[in-house]
């Protein structure tokens, strides 16, 4: 798969218009400088010969020098990746938290209510372009009621140690609870943002799938052997309902990278997403091919990952 | 020069996200200007009396001047570093900076001796003398030079050295420097060169410590050690460049009116912020006391909301539609003037600029010296237009109008100008259609003068003629690839004047040569110009003494915010 990836990644980005090298050099480049430039990033070689020094050079971790800043493109990326883990993680956070609850109560309760709010929310959460949620949050917290900062990820003049990256592990590791606090509440907007879409997700699947196993027989039959109603729900029922919610949360990962893409670019958050967009603008075919194979890799990782809590989850595919 | 993102090559799915996020920006404005005003004094997170925080729309690239040619790298160099002589504020006016004086040139311009103010200390404590001076001079010329190097991932490879003067080594137009006392810093000439002076006070020509150099020349674009009013802090980058103030720096005492005092903030912190709506959001939601890189549709809303204003850089800029002179049926110059009279610039800069900016008269901005105010713009006369053109038998001309995919400085929203263009041209008979390519590919191919007409620009670097016009409209850069003259405008009385204003250091004898180039131009029409774009910089209320310089980066020195805590 990865290989099938590698390819098409490959040939798309070279069919894009546009020379690199005249967008490196800019409006003031001499028709010299540019050749030269051509011929420093190995751009002159047969299509074929490119590839394979490509591949050549992946396997071992090295994904090549972006054109554009001349750093090693795993080097950007590994700089990048704890900003953008922060986020997604946080982004999913939200929507398990908040998606499964809702989820089981709604199924619990069915044509309650909360069950019908929670449906509208749903659609509405499902139907809302990120970018647009993410405008309307930054107008009504942002600008408005000036509750929550924004953009990036810390205030001006907040300094943490970088230790792992990640801006809330590192301020703790530092017993820095100002630094804690301030990377919290900046967190908050493009998160929510980030994970509406998946939170209304996993709160409708949630929903049917428990309905389908508050059905089943073995329910039943705990409810008759008078197993008490919440124990029924939480251990009987929702374990066993969780398996289509697992499958989705994996799938759900791809969304939020693509999500990510336009959360980041408008937060100003410095992460994978921003800079996917930056490359593909700016013909850096190098860390386009990166940050593809990046995205490629980890939506396989987070799929077995999802297989191996299958695991869990269901004895049955233990064998 | 700053870059945009592009949005043509992203999914269509995307991109469609992404156009919707225009209409929403102008909601989102809407919003903000009703009620953004009431906690100013608050000031969020961002914004306290002792720290300034500038929203920009891109992060730099490196910190070591000599190696950057972009202006979001000057904006931060900027307050690290000074040059031997400076422009006034809001001019193009000389004055000295690091040097005590201007110098005179001897020898008939072949010699510059430059007397520096004594006891001027880098941020590193080595001291700012000739000898700093020369090994910086050295380090840019010679290729051989051991520093001749650094600058990071990115570097120019001291690009701007060799734009200015000529090239590196022998090619230098600047054959040596020499320290002959503390102070006194004497640089010998090959050949003389009219802007000499003015080169000395673009960003790149920044003095750096030698010690920091020496030290770690590889690490010093991220590690940057000058003599300006703010030191070096912190550099996250695709975030913010982080600077405190020099309570030593050499400027502190002298007056104000020549842009010099302070530094008045205890630290500036540059942020990039590339989303365009994000930015003024984060400006009017108090995260940022200034922003800068605004387009027009922008200005009203900040105008309108309590609490904030706007500031106009000095048009350094000029944005133009060229006429492909080689191309029929543009080859003939009533053609060219039936164009500059059909097309109603004034509306233009009307409607689409809303005022940010001024109506072009000649081919460079109204700020630089030896700007010929004899020229007036050709007015708006479509029955003289149809008039040159029937003289010139062309009738129903069905042709292209190439404009920009991005915002630029020079003209933040070409596609409007575009249509206001074509509207005013179908009216004389002429029929444009209107294309454009992804940004690279705009620029390959008008490069390559496949255009019949197109709308570009440009940004001035040093303040002087020669940086545009010998630039855009000698005949020696309409090459047949990466040409910069993308008229193919070729005159070799105009070439000839442009060289003896370019070598010239006789100020009469310039100004002679730029007035006649001019008034050829204006006559032989290879454009039709447009306007010198003045790009608005929204400010809190409360932000005093920010002068907007109009190379497009200027020193916080004299920037303080009132009423703060």
């Amino acid at each position: 798969m990865l290989i099938g990836v590698s390819i098409i990644v490959f040939a798309m980005v070279r069919a894009i218009p546009g020379d690199p090298a005249q967008i490196m050099l800019g409006q003031t480049a001499t028709p010299s400088q540019v050749a030269e430039v051509r011929d420093q990033l190995g751009l002159n070689e047969p299509l074929p010969v490119q590839y394979l020094l490509f591949v050549k050079d992946a396997v071992r971790g090295d994904l090549g020098t972006s054109l554009v800043t001349g750093r090693p493109v795993t080097a950007e990326l590994l700089e990048r990746l704890p900003a953008t883990f922060e986020l997604t993680a946080f982004a999913m956070l939200i929507a398990i938290l908040v998606g499964v609850p809702v989820g089981v109560i709604s199924a619990v309760k069915q044509y309650s209510l909360l069950d019908k709010v929670a449906s509208v929310l749903a659609l509405t959460g499902i139907s809302l372009p990120i970018f647009w949620l993410a405008m309307i949050l930054i107008v009504i917290f942002g600008v408005n009621l000036q509750l929550l900062p924004f953009p990036g990820r810390l205030g001006p003049t907040t300094a943490i140690t970088s230790i792992t990256g990640l801006v809330l592990v590192d301020s703790l590791l530092t017993l820095n609870f100002a630094g804690f606090w301030d990377g919290l509440l900046h967190l908050i907007m493009p998160a929510i943002a980030l994970g509406t879409i998946p939170m209304a997700v996993i709160m409708r699947m949630t929903r049917s799938s428990m309905l389908e196993v508050m059905g089943e027989d073995y329910v039943r039959t705990a409810r008759a052997k008078g197993v008490a109603p919440w124990r029924v729900v939480t251990k009987h029922a929702l374990r066993n309902a969780m398996l289509p919610t697992v499958t989705v949360i994996g799938l759900l990962a791809g969304l939020l990278m693509g999500g990510s893409i336009l959360t980041e670019t408008i937060f100003s958050w410095p992460g994978v997403g921003q800079i996917t967009l930056e490359s593909i603008s700016r013909r850096d075919y190098a860390m386009i091919q990166g940050v593809v194979l990046y995205g490629a890799v980890l939506f396989v990782l987070i799929n077995l990952l999802v297989d191996i809590l299958y695991a869990v989850l269901d004895p049955r595919v233990r064998l | 020069m700053a870059r945009t993102r592009g949005l043509r090559n992203i999914s269509r799915g995307d991109f469609l996200k992404l156009s919707g996020a225009g209409l929403t920006g102008a909601v989102l404005l809407g919003v903000a200007g009703c009620g953004g005003g009431e906690t100013i004094s608050g000031g969020g997170g961002g914004a306290s009396g002792s720290t300034l925080t500038f929203g920009r729309g891109a992060d730099s690239v490196t910190l070591d001047p000599i190696n950057a040619t972009d202006g979001e790298s000057f904006r931060a160099t900027r307050q690290i570093f000074d040059t031997l002589l400076d422009f006034a504020p809001e001019s193009f006016d000389l004055q000295p900076a690091l040097a005590a004086e201007i110098p005179k040139p001897e020898d008939g311009g072949l010699t510059y001796t430059i007397k520096l103010r004594p006891g001027i200390k880098f941020h590193d404590g080595s001291a700012l003398d000739a000898e700093a001076v020369k090994f910086n001079f050295d380090r840019w010329r010679d290729t051989k030079n051991k520093y001749h190097k650094g600058g990071g991932g990115q570097t120019s490879e001291f690009a701007y050295y060799s734009a200015q003067f000529g090239g590196f080594d022998d090619d230098s137009i600047i054959e040596s420097v020499e320290a002959v006392d503390e102070t006194t810093v004497r640089f010998r000439l090959k050949e003389t060169q009219g802007p000499f002076l003015k080169n000395l006070t673009m960003s790149p020509f920044a003095i750096a410590s030698p010690k920091a150099i020496m030290k770690d020349v590889g690490g010093f674009w991220q590690n940057p050690v000058g003599s300006g009013p703010y030191t070096f802090e912190s550099w996250e980058r695709n975030s913010q460049v982080r600077v405190q103030a020099f309570k030593e720096w050499w400027g502190a005492d002298l007056p104000a009116s020549e842009g010099f005092g302070g530094p008045k903030m205890n630290t500036v912190v540059i942020r990039s912020i590339p989303d365009n709506t994000s930015r003024v959001a984060a400006l009017t939601g108090n995260q940022l006391n200034a922003a800068d890189g605004l387009v027009p549709d922008d200005v009203p809303a900040i105008e309108d909301t309590d609490g904030f204003k706007l500031e106009y850089r000095p048009p350094n800029t000029i944005g133009y539609l060229a006429l492909n002179n080689q191309v029929k049926p543009f080859d003939d110059p009533r053609v060219r003037q039936a164009f500059n009279y059909a097309i109603d610039v004034e509306k233009i800069v009307e409607t689409v600029l809303r005022g940010t900016g001024e109506v072009a008269s000649n081919y460079m901005p109204s700020l630089l010296p030896f700007f010929n105010n004899s020229v007036k713009p050709y007015p708006f006369d479509p029955a003289k237009a149809e008039q040159l053109l029937e003289d010139a038998g062309v009738s129903n001309l069905e042709t292209e109008l190439w404009y920009m995919p991005i915002p630029r400085p020079y003209m933040p929203d070409a596609k409007s100008v575009a249509q206001v263009m074509q509207q005013d041209l179908k009216k004389v008979g002429v029929n444009a259609k209107l294309v454009t390519y992804e940004w690279g590919t705009y620029l390959e191919k008008t490069g390559e003068g496949e255009h019949p007409m197109c709308l570009l620009g440009w940004t001035g670097d040093n303040g002087d003629p020669d940086n545009f016009l010998n630039v855009l409209l000698n005949s020696a850069t309409a090459t047949p690839t990466d040409a910069q003259n993308v008229a193919y405008y070729k005159n070799p009385e105009v070439d000839e004047l442009l060289l003896k204003g370019q070598t010239s250091i006789v100020e009469s004898e310039r100004k002679k040569a730029y007035y006649k180039a001019q008034e050829i131009m204006h006559e032989d029409a290879p454009w039709v110009p447009i306007a010198y774009v003045e790009p608005p910089i929204g400010l809190q209320e409360s932000v005093q003494g920010f002068a907007p310089n109009p190379t497009s980066s200027e020193p916080f020195n004299t920037v303080s915010i009132s009423g703060g805590k």
